[in-house]
């Protein structure tokens, strides 16, 4: 079976979730309440048809006149009587005044028909739109006439071939006051513009979309001078090609952090910190970097003002406004009370499409928290990081700590979706703050688990090793006295060394000194003793030489020298 | 096909007086016979109650479709009195003579 046939509405976004647009040739619904912005969706099918599409188009009022109607569009750049001087459109406005009508028998409504098909002829017609229809129950009294009619119409509409927009006003219980939805049983968008903590969301849902698949959710859409814009929200999925391109993250210390080459392309970077921890200037300096490369960065700021941010980032050295002079750098700033988060999310997702950056900056999306409650935070959020990371774009979030507990509504709001998790921490010691950087969290890369000091200076960020030993991790002067004292303690160990050994020296010298005079001593008591030796050797042979000549003198006899046998007469001898 | 369209709607809806004409004219939509029928009913009517004070106009919008936007024509048979002014229109086939009477304002509404 063939697709079924659908003609594109030209609306931002709604092409995307309808997959083509409205079905081809048949007669689709667009009810909501009042103001909703049903005639300015149906006027927008008309004229994107008309100037974008080549399908000229009828515009049936059967309220706001062809005056008030042309006057109303304006504002959106539709230049309604420009094209139907071209003839790509046809305006017919419907006056029913109940008062100046008497109905006497049986009637139909061949009049109105012939009128919309005279305007179809008349320009080749393609598209058509009755807005709004059910004002023909108020001016008409036979209520069963109508309601024929209203059938024979839209059958007639479809014979037509055109494809027609029908606008309803919501009723109690239904989707129109007086049931169109019976009627067209085709196409049913729901427009609905709701209020919620004093913040207003424009909502669209499709109802019925026979034959087609289509999205169920609710879409936020949004109108602004640029038209209506419905945005396509998650739907995209985990699907998403990834890059292994890295990117700087602008700061030389961060990107040895991160495995030395910085963030991944197509990533996405939550940082998060307490008031006044330096978000603003890792982001300034993300920025600065993409821009440095070339590229383009989107930043959407919730709490300063472009000339405020641009004003502190040039007292820590970076210069934003040659990048915005170049048109590489645009600043989109909004109060997070200004609007819901969907049209936040609107606006972001309008803002990223028409300056397709390589770089979004949120700064700080913990803002967004006041406006709404977490989940739905996180849920806008996810959408946003999905498309992000669709289009490859790496986004940088900042979110603001104010206390434990904020964080971790924050982090759990966050958290999960973001590929990288920097935390900026105050460090709190001996009177004095100081700033210190981890990196909590780093998907698909090596990186320092190691807390880094993390200064702000005149030259921009700077990220230095922390002192962590013994005493813990210290930062700021504390680093610095603990430094100097280790300093300290080395040169007194030095000092001490020096003088130990110094004092060996010394001990050296003294040993030296003295084995030099034992060896002295030693050395003449050996020669005295070797002198003593001789002398002794002298004597003895002196003595044997005395007595020898004694012997001699005594005339012993030759053998009885020194040598004989003992005698008596020796005793007496040894006796003297 | 200019219509004076706006018309004060507190003021009390004026009685015709004898003399003045009525300039009718009767929109339908091919010879059916519904058209048929409210072009009698209305020849009658006249006949009956402004013999020689109107004059009927028939226009066939299916040969003269773009008469339909002037007079701000939706249903069929639709019968506008253009005059004298307030424009009034009456719509179907005009079986009542006498909502016809008080449409014209020839017989005050009871």
């Amino acid at each position: 079976m063939a697709k079924l046939a659908k003609t594109p509405t030209g609306i931002e976004g709604f092409d995307e979730i309808t997959e083509g647009g409205l079905p081809t040739g048949r007669p689709s619904l667009v009810c909501g309440g009042a103001g909703c912005g049903k005639t300015l969706f149906a006027i927008s099918f008309l004229v994107h048809g008309a100037t974008r599409f080549d399908e000229p188009g009828v515009f049936m009022s059967f309220e706001e006149s062809t005056d008030e109607l042309a006057q109303n569009v304006a504002s959106l750049g539709f230049d309604l009587p420009g094209l139907i001087q071209k003839k790509k459109i046809a305006l017919d406005h419907v006056r029913i005044d109940r008062s100046e009508i008497e109905e006497t028998g049986d009637y139909d409504l061949e009049g109105l028909f012939i009128r919309l098909g005279y305007a179809i002829d008349s320009i080749g017609a393609r598209r058509v739109v009755l807005d709004t229809i059910e004002s023909l129950f108020s001016g008409l009294s036979s209520e069963s006439i109508l309601r024929a009619e209203l059938r024979r119409l839209f059958r007639w509409l479809k014979d037509k071939g055109v494809t027609a927009l029908i606008t309803g006003e919501r009723g109690e219980g239904t989707l129109t006051r007086q049931g169109l939805e019976e009627y067209v049983s085709d196409a049913v968008i729901l427009l609905d513009h709701r209020v919620t903590d004093e913040i207003s969301t424009r909502r669209l849902r499709i109802v019925k979309y026979r034959g087609s698949a289509h999205g169920t959710n609710e879409y936020p859409f949004l109108i602004d001078e640029d038209g209506i814009a419905v945005l396509p929200v998650t739907t995209l999925g985990l699907g998403h090609a990834v890059s292994s391109e890295r990117i700087s993250t602008g700061v030389a210390r961060l990107d040895t952090m991160l495995g030395g080459e910085g963030y991944f392309r197509g990533s996405t970077i939550l940082v998060s910190g307490t008031a006044g921890s330096g978000k603003s200037s890792l982001a300034a300096h993300f920025v600065d970097a993409t821009c440095r490369r070339g590229e383009r960065a989107l930043a959407f700021l919730f709490e300063e003002s472009p000339a405020q941010v641009m004003r502190n980032m040039r007292s820590i050295g970076i210069d934003l406004q040659p990048w915005v002079d170049r048109g590489l750098l645009e600043f989109h700033a909004a109060r997070p009370s200004a609007f819901g988060l969907e049209m936040h999310l609107s606006r972001m997702h309008r803002a990223i499409d028409r300056f397709s950056p390589s770089v979004v900056v949120l700064d700080p999306v913990s803002s967004l928290l006041g406006v709404s409650a977490a989940a739905d935070v996180h849920g806008t959020l996810m959408r946003l990081v999905d498309y992000l990371k669709g289009a490859g774009i790496t986004a940088l979030m900042t979110s603001l700590s104010h206390g434990k507990t904020e964080q971790e509504r924050t982090d759990t709001a966050i958290s999960s979706i973001v590929d990288n998790w920097l935390l900026l921490v105050t460090l709190e010691s001996s009177g004095e703050r100081n700033r210190g950087l981890y990196v909590l969290k780093a998907r698909g890369m090596s990186h320092s688990n190691q807390i880094r000091e993390f200064l702000l200076t005149d030259h921009g960020v700077e990220l230095i090793d922390v002192y962590a030993g013994a005493a813990g991790v210290l930062t700021g002067s504390a680093r610095l006295s603990q430094e100097a004292e280790e300093q300290a303690a080395a040169l007194v160990q030095e000092q001490e060394l020096e003088r130990r050994q110094r004092a060996l020296a010394r001990l050296k010298t003294t040993f030296e000194a003295e084995l030099a005079a034992l060896r002295a001593k030693f050395e003449t008591e050996q020669a005295e003793l070797a002198s003593g030796i001789i002398q002794q050797q002298a004597r003895a042979a002196r003595l044997k030489e005395d007595r020898r000549e004694m012997a001699r003198s005594r005339r012993a006899d030759a053998g009885n020298g020194g040598d004989r046998p003992p005698r008596k007469d020796d005793a007496k001898v040894k006796e003297r | 096909m200019e219509v004076a369209e706006e018309r004060p709607s507190a003021s009390p809806p004026p009685i015709v007086h004898a003399g003045e004409a009525q300039i009718l004219r009767l929109y339908i939509a091919g010879q059916t016979p519904r058209s048929v029928a409210a072009f009698a009913n209305l020849k009658r009517i006249c006949e009956e109650h402004l013999a020689g004070r109107y004059r009927i106009e028939v226009i066939d919008l299916v040969q003269n479709p773009q008469l339909a936007a002037g007079d701000q024509i939706l249903a069929v048979p639709t019968l506008v009195r253009r005059l004298p002014e307030p424009v009034r229109r009456i719509i179907g086939d005009l079986s009542n003579a006498e909502r016809v009477l008080v449409g014209l304002d020839v017989r005050p509404a009871r």
